[in-house]
């Protein structure tokens, strides 16, 4: 690096098959409703913590689904659990449930959150 | 003297045309241009969105044209209608000539010529399919490999071919994201320990239980749905099919291998329809279907006086459609035959 | 993975190359990049197949570089690129044949815009008028020096003194084609094969023995991309776009590299001793780099050229292991000596001498 001024940059894309969903998994043996969501992005919208900071339940949700884990791991501590993003899901997804379970998750099982 | 109305295509459409024709008292010749009729019918294993069996549908249409009064004409290619004094020459590409006092145009769909998407890599790539190519394959009861091992991964690429400028198609044919939906199911059903990941651009679910489907597969079958088209494919040393796509969604490009990969082929005018309205002055829309005299209350009816339409070879629709317009052109043929006989 | 359905898309894809009288003109960076390159195109035009291939002392740059970098204006641009095709009018030729593949591509995108905006073409030429007095006539044929090859590639085939093929195992050498961005992606019908599965260097590692590589980066920009090296501190985006193909071509074992580009061939080659001197990585056979070549230093091996007199002493991933492999005699003493003497050793003598 100190040689040549630059270091060869990561990639940003999502490596799908050396990725783990096993936190994912874990949330949706317990919470079979996390699988029919279809990213509308109601719960993002009406969320108190979202609008003052960079929280997406929506987000949230599919990058757990690609194994994306290391961003979420910090971020869904955000969540109030207030229940908003619940009431106005179309789906019905518990998204409440969601987040405590994935919380969970990551306390369980820390090499996973990478 | 009874009228004679010639009925040129023998899928769905033309079928039900013919069938509700004879019903009325007219004598009817239906013409196929492959060796039996049924059209895609024919090659399909079941359909959205209850997954019957397309035999069963096939079996009612046969039922209905199996009347005294309907002559099949197969393996006949018409290529031409002449309109003559409220008579109708219709020639067939041998020079047979036939004449009639009405005509539908029932010409249906061809499928997209999916190696036309040429970064999808179809007839290149061994485990590149179709939708048609895996309805073969669940008619087979298998679902393989092109080296005879079963899938572990699926992936389904959604709107081949279609709201596709690059291919000329800008129009939706409406019922591949159905039948993906369907198929990836069917796909989870043969291979309990599989994994289907459907790409799409936007999910069009409006149909009776479309979304319904789409519910089910992921709460009951596990389907992964990824947003983004898939925009290259290619082989990995291990024989897997490496896809890029964006998920949209994540905000971020994506990478994985999978064992196969379906392409939902979307629905084009057939060949036979393009030649006719070339030949015989039918007018054609800016997609290349048929162009009825109005969309909102002459959908069956053509350019010309006594010439109708019915089914797919004026937009793309599903079955229960293709039925309902099939009845509506008999119905408007009706209407025609008893207004030029004053 | 079914051969048919590639040769059916390449048959969609033939484009029109001249047989004769070319109006050749070079690229800014290739004579430094691989200065034997061009100098053995034109050896192979002239000497081996015979064709009448001119060059302008007057051509400049066609500014493809400063275009893609946001230095030079598009008008600018086509003002230069006009001036070039009023040189080659006033030489009496029809037929550019441009070295570089941005030249190519930025040549093909002025006549469409040209094509489709006429007016645009009018301006221009006023402005041409305005600039230096000259006018000009659009090439008749506009084909890349690599089509021109790919074109002659079974003259060459019948003159070769070499083929592509492992003289120990009899077996085919293992090739990767990376074609320059340039050359069919924006203008799929300008290219021999197309945008997709390109056939202008799979063609001629065919037509000479070699065995074409399909790995899933072949698509992928080998990391020139001008505005992502150009400037230090993105170059660790440019080289990772390099390594990403190196990555994904690994496994194939391949023995060497064919390229058509200025770029490519530099920074596939260059990058690979950076990335072994960052992260000690390697994706050659026995921890080796893969050599990487420029199609005309390959047509030039496979006609017997002296590997020295083609410039291969000036890559950095040693090309040695393919000479080896194909069974190319050459001196290994001679690798760096020039009139007698060795620029390595001795390069203080060499400069003072030159």
């Amino acid at each position: 690096m100190e040689r040549f001024g630059f270091a060869i940059s990561k990639g940003r894309q999502i490596d799908y098959d050396a990725n783990s969903r096993h936190i994912a998994g874990y949330i949706s043996e317990r919470e079979p409703s996390f699988r029919v969501c279809i990213e509308c992005g109601c719960c993002a919208a009406t969320c108190t913590t979202g609008n003052f900071t960079s929280f997406s339940l929506r987000e949230l949700h599919i990058l757990l689904k690609r194994g994306e884990n290391e961003s979420v791991r910090e971020n869904i501590k955000k969540c109030m659990l207030c229940g908003k993003c619940t009431l106005v899901c179309p789906r019905g997804v518990n998204t409440r449930n969601v987040v405590t379970l994935a919380r969970q998750a990551f306390q369980k099982f820390p090499a996973d959150a990478v | 003297m009874e009228k004679h109305v010639v009925v040129i295509g023998g899928g769905v459409a033309g079928m039900e045309a013919a069938g509700h024709l004879q019903k009325s008292g007219f004598r009817v010749s239906l013409f196929e241009k492959e060796e039996k009729p049924g059209g895609h019918l024919n090659d399909w294993y079941k359909l959205f969105p209850d997954r019957r069996r397309s035999s069963e549908v096939k079996e009612y249409l046969d039922k209905i044209t199996s009347e005294d009064g309907i002559k099949i004409i197969t393996g006949s290619i018409i290529d031409k209608i002449v309109s003559d004094k409220n008579q109708f020459r219709i020639s067939d590409k041998d020079g047979k000539e036939y004449s009639a006092d009405a005509v539908i145009i029932a010409t249906g769909f061809d499928l997209f010529k999916s190696e036309r998407k040429e970064e999808y890599g179809y007839g290149i790539y061994d485990n590149v399919i179709t939708s048609a190519d895996l309805e073969k394959m669940f008619r087979s009861g298998s679902i393989e490999l092109a080296d005879g091992r079963i899938p572990e991964t699926v992936g389904i690429v959604h709107c081949v071919g279609s709201r596709d400028e690059k291919v000329g198609n800008l129009y939706c044919s409406k019922l591949c994201c159905v039948t993906a939906v369907k198929q990836a199911i069917e796909i989870r059903e043969h291979l309990p320990s599989s994994k289907v990941f459907c790409f799409y651009m936007d999910m069009r679910m409006g149909g009776a239980y479309y979304e319904e489907l789409y519910r089910e597969a992921q709460e009951e079958w596990g389907v992964n749905f990824i947003r983004g088209k898939v925009s290259e494919v290619s082989e990995a040393i291990n024989n897997k099919l490496v896809i890029k796509s964006e998920d949209t969604l994540a905000g971020k490009p994506l990478k994985m291998q999978v064992d196969m990969l379906v392409l939902m082929a979307g629905m084009e005018m057939s060949e036979g329809g393009l030649k006719l309205s070339e030949s015989s002055g039918l007018n054609k829309g800016n997609n290349r279907f048929f162009s009825p005299a109005d969309h909102h209350f002459g959908s069956n009816k053509s350019n010309i006086k006594g010439i109708f339409y019915a089914g797919t070879c004026t937009m793309p629709m599903n079955i229960t459609e293709t039925i309902s317009h099939a009845r509506a052109a008999v119905s408007d043929v009706i209407d025609y035959l008893k207004d030029s006989k004053a | 993975m079914k051969i048919d359905g590639k040769k059916a898309i390449w048959k969609d894809y033939q484009k029109e190359i001249a047989e004769d009288k070319f109006y050749y003109v070079r690229s800014c960076v290739r004579q430094n990049f691989f200065p034997g390159s061009e100098t053995a195109f034109l050896r192979i035009m002239r000497d081996i197949l015979k064709k009448d291939v001119f060059e302008h002392p007057c051509h400049t740059t066609c500014t493809g570089i400063g275009y893609h970098s946001d230095i030079v204006p598009v008008e600018t641009t086509m003002t230069v690129v006009a001036r070039q095709f009023a040189l080659m009018t006033e030489s009496g030729y029809e037929n550019l044949m441009p070295s570089c593949i941005t030249s190519f591509g930025l040549y093909t995108e002025i006549l469409d815009t040209w094509h489709h905006f006429p007016e645009v073409e009018e301006k221009i030429r006023k402005q041409l008028r305005k600039a230096t007095g000259r006018e000009f006539k659009s090439p008749k044929n506009l084909a890349h020096a690599s089509d021109v090859i790919y074109k002659f590639r079974k003259e060459i085939s019948a003159k070769a003194k070499y083929k592509l093929v492992n003289k120990n195992t009899g077996e085919p050498l293992k090739v990767v084609d990376h074609i320059g961005c340039h050359y069919a992606k924006m203008f799929p019908s300008k290219g021999v094969g197309g945008a997709e599965y390109p056939y202008v260097l799979a063609g001629m590692v065919e037509e000479w023995g070699g065995q074409v590589i399909d790995y899933p980066e072949r698509r992928h920009c080998c990391g020139f991309g001008f505005r992502q090296y150009l400037v230090q501190a993105n170059r660790g985006f440019s080289i990772a776009c390099s390594k990403e193909k190196f990555e994904s071509m690994k496994p194939f074992k391949p023995d060497m590299i064919i390229t058509n580009c200025p770029g490519c061939p530099m920074f596939l080659d260059r990058w690979q001793y950076v990335i072994n001197e960052m992260e000690g990585k390697t994706y050659g056979a026995d921890g080796e780099g893969i050599p990487v070549f420029t199609y005309e230093e390959v047509a030039g091996l496979m006609l017997g050229f002296d590997p020295w007199d083609l410039g291969l002493q000036m890559h950095q991933t040693d090309c040695e292991p393919v000479l080896e492999k194909i069974g190319i005699e050459y001196d290994p003493a001679a690798k760096y000596v020039i009139n007698g003497v060795n620029t390595k050793t001795n390069a203080k003598a060499y400069l003072t001498v030159n």
